[in-house]
């Protein structure tokens, strides 16, 4: 039998054993952004350590970064001192940082790709959960906390147990109106937000195939939202296509010689895996999540689950999504009156996203119930959004056009919702208080689906309101 | 460089229930709170806005309540700390005096995060997790321990014989959980590693 990707680039990356039964992985690529690593950098100074590879460290600022007026010193005094804190260390240490004055800053998840730092067989590490995102790569991005911040900046490793691998295998074609969105909220759906405990989760088949990398990045980003630390895709002509005549991709003959590297990194046909899901595409419709998990969520033409229906482990946090949502059993999602739209993040906004729903804006206007903006994942995504007029779409529907960072998907910086809102979000997360108030409330959907919320004032169907 | 070898092989003391499956970074610690360069001040934020309501009066969180002050063991449900990566969580959870951990299931970076500070999270059967929450709660004084080398918990009369990689188990016991110096004594294995890998060798390297 054949083996998959993810056992030959960790064989790779393996250094050896450890007493305790992990294994020593080397990390090839490391980012950090600025609320993870301030505490790392301390925690290594106060041991007389220093960066081991600062080359292989790359750095930038997204979740505090005001999206509306970037000046320095920031108006909020903490998100200032944090700015300075990466500022100083990666000054400090030799690291290469994508700072606000650079027009290549952008969201961690984003701007490595887009760089050409994200590389097929590279195992990647941040701390950050999202890094599943450069798994759409064919590499192994996962998240990692502070501690293991610290020693891969002291050693370029980490001291990690190897997960069993499960092929999520997906076949059909998406419907006009469904997008890489709705595949990945359709399998946490269906494998639960704890489904993926323990497990990296390949995405395969004839419709990822399809995807450009873009949407891959949709689907691998969401993996953790699935209990899954990674997620990834074989490396194809797509990917080698992405990748080639970007700032820090081979170039030349290297270039060959490293697409068929990649090339051979890849699952064959006969690889073993721990687990196989099959998914039909052709089935999906647009999901929109009801609740406080990214698993709770239906089709858009569905109604909300009666709790006594559902199975036992999931009735406890149903009834805290009703009573946080303010929903009704039974109800349809299609019609709930929505406060905000969300446009962004490192799950959808990137520049085809951003085409996406500017494509659907075109002609149409913001209700006026809704405040609607959008947010840029990069520098990068924004001036390519500029140079193809989508600014001016956007605003002419009535969104605003914002700086590039997190912004609302966390809320860490002055992007907020307020008491009890409603927003329609192209982001991961819809835990409670995720997007800045305690009350608000969260519905995350596709990017088009965002835009068609924003006009309605209210949940629909995109697939009515596209020829 | 000093080295850090503390060894946990067991950890015990008075234990509150958070009762809830899938309960998030976000509730841990939300994200307004992680705005600092340092974990010093996390503690009074844990859980925040599950304990204040939105004039900051008290909800009646178990971490307000008397019964369980100073509680060091934390009995958690499924899929705890799932969500973001932050190590925020439980640095706050541990400026609140927890040191130890038992539930259903976690989030695996949220249980590798609580070992790489010599936290244990151990897993105990739902069934087992809801006897020792009715135990706890009848007798909130009660001392429950998690013996790492012994593989139990003790609960009063009860032993419940728990989970926990043996990876993390071993690392703990060991004192090797603070692992930038295992990793560094491994240096030269990592010389290796890089002079094998084919995308530092410009691609010259089979792999
Ligand atoms: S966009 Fe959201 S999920 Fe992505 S890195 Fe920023 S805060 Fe995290």
């Amino acid at each position: 039998m054949g083996r998959n990707l993810f056992d030959t680039v960790w064989d790779l990356h393996k250094v050896r054993t450890l007493e305790s039964g992990q294994d020593q992985l080397f990390i090839g690529l490391h980012m950090i952004h600025e609320v993870t690593s301030p505490q790392a950098f301390q925690m290594i100074e106060e041991r007389g350590l220093k960066v081991l590879h600062p080359e292989r460290t790359f750095a930038t600022v997204d979740h505090i970064v005001p999206t509306a007026n970037q000046e320095r010193p920031f108006q909020d005094k903490l998100a200032e001192e944090m700015m300075q804190a990466i500022e100083n260390n990666t000054k400090k240490h030799g690291i290469e940082f994508f700072g606000l004055n650079t027009d290549r800053q952008g969201i961690v998840h984003i701007i490595g790709p887009e760089l050409g730092l994200t590389q097929p067989g590279l195992t990647i590490a941040c701390g950050d959960s999202h890094t599943s995102t450069h798994g759409a790569f064919g590499a192994i991005g996962f998240g990692i906390g502070t501690s293991q911040i610290r020693d891969v900046l002291a050693t370029q490793c980490l001291a990690i147990s190897r997960p069993r691998v499960r092929k999520i295998n997906v076949t059909g074609t998406l419907k006009k109106g469904v997008y890489a969105k709705d595949i990945i909220l359709k399998i946490i759906a269906e494998l639960g937000v704890n489904g993926g405990i323990g497990y990296a989760y390949e995405y395969a088949g004839e419709t990822i195939r399809g995807l450009s990398m873009e949407e891959r990045m949709t689907i691998c980003n969401m993996s953790i939202e699935g209990g899954a630390r990674v997620g990834y895709v074989s490396p194809d002509e797509t990917t080698i296509e992405y990748i080639k005549g970007r700032p820090y991709a081979p170039a030349g003959e290297e270039f060959e010689r490293a697409a068929e590297f990649w090339r051979s990194i890849a699952s064959g046909p006969d690889a073993e895996y721990d687990d196989v899901f099959e998914l039909d595409a052709n089935t999906l419709e647009p999901m929109v999540t009801w609740g406080i998990t990214p698993g709770q969520a239906v089709g858009v033409s569905g109604r909300l689950p009666r709790v006594a229906e559902l199975p036992d482990e999931h009735k406890e946090i149903a009834d805290k999504a009703y009573a946080h949502m303010g929903f009704t059993e039974g109800q349809e999602m299609q019609g709930q009156a929505i406060d905000i739209a969300f446009l962004g993040s490192c799950t959808n906004g990137r520049i085809s996203d951003l085409r996406e729903a500017a494509e659907f804006l075109k002609g149409k206007k913001v209700s006026p119930s809704v405040k609607a903006f959008v947010v840029p994942g990069s520098k990068q995504v924004a001036r390519q959004a500029e140079a193809e007029g989508l600014p001016e779409i956007f605003t002419a529907a009535g969104f605003g056009w914002r700086g590039a960072g997190c912004s609302m998907c966390l809320a860490m910086n002055p992007d907020k919702l307020m008491w009890r809102q409603i927003c329609a979000s192209s982001s991961n997360r819809n835990f409670v208080g995720r997007q800045g108030s305690p009350t608000g409330r969260t519905l995350l959907m596709s990017p088009v689906m965002v835009a068609a919320a924003a006009v309605a004032g209210q949940v629909v169907d995109v697939r009515n309101h596209i020829q | 460089m000093p080295e850090i070898h503390i060894k946990v092989s067991s950890v015990e003391g008075k234990a509150v229930p958070i009762h809830g499956n899938d309960i998030d970074t976000d509730q841990i610690i939300p994200a307004r709170f992680m705005k600092c360069v340092t974990f010093d001040g996390l503690g009074e934020y844990a859980f925040y806005d599950v304990r204040y309501d939105e004039q900051g009066n008290l909800k009646g969180h178990p971490f307000d309540d008397e019964r369980y002050a100073d509680a060091g063991i934390m009995i958690v449900n499924s899929n705890f700390g799932c969500g973001s990566s932050r190590e925020h969580a439980p640095q706050a959870l541990a400026r609140c005096g927890i040191r130890g951990i038992i539930g259903e299931s976690y989030a695996e970076i949220f249980a590798g995060n609580c070992t790489s500070m010599g936290i244990p999270a151990v897993t105990l059967p739902a069934s087992d997790i809801k006897q020792l929450v009715t135990a706890v709660e009848k007798d909130p004084g009660m001392t429950v321990k998690i013996d790492l080398a012994g593989g139990v918990v003790v609960a009063g009369p009860n032993r419940y014989h728990f989970e926990i990689p043996s990876a993390y188990k071993q690392s703990l016991v060991d004192g090797s959980w603070d692992s930038t110096a295992v990793l560094l004594a491994n240096l030269e294995d990592v010389k290796k590693t890089v002079e094998s890998l084919p995308y530092l060798n410009g691609f010259r390297r089979a792999g």
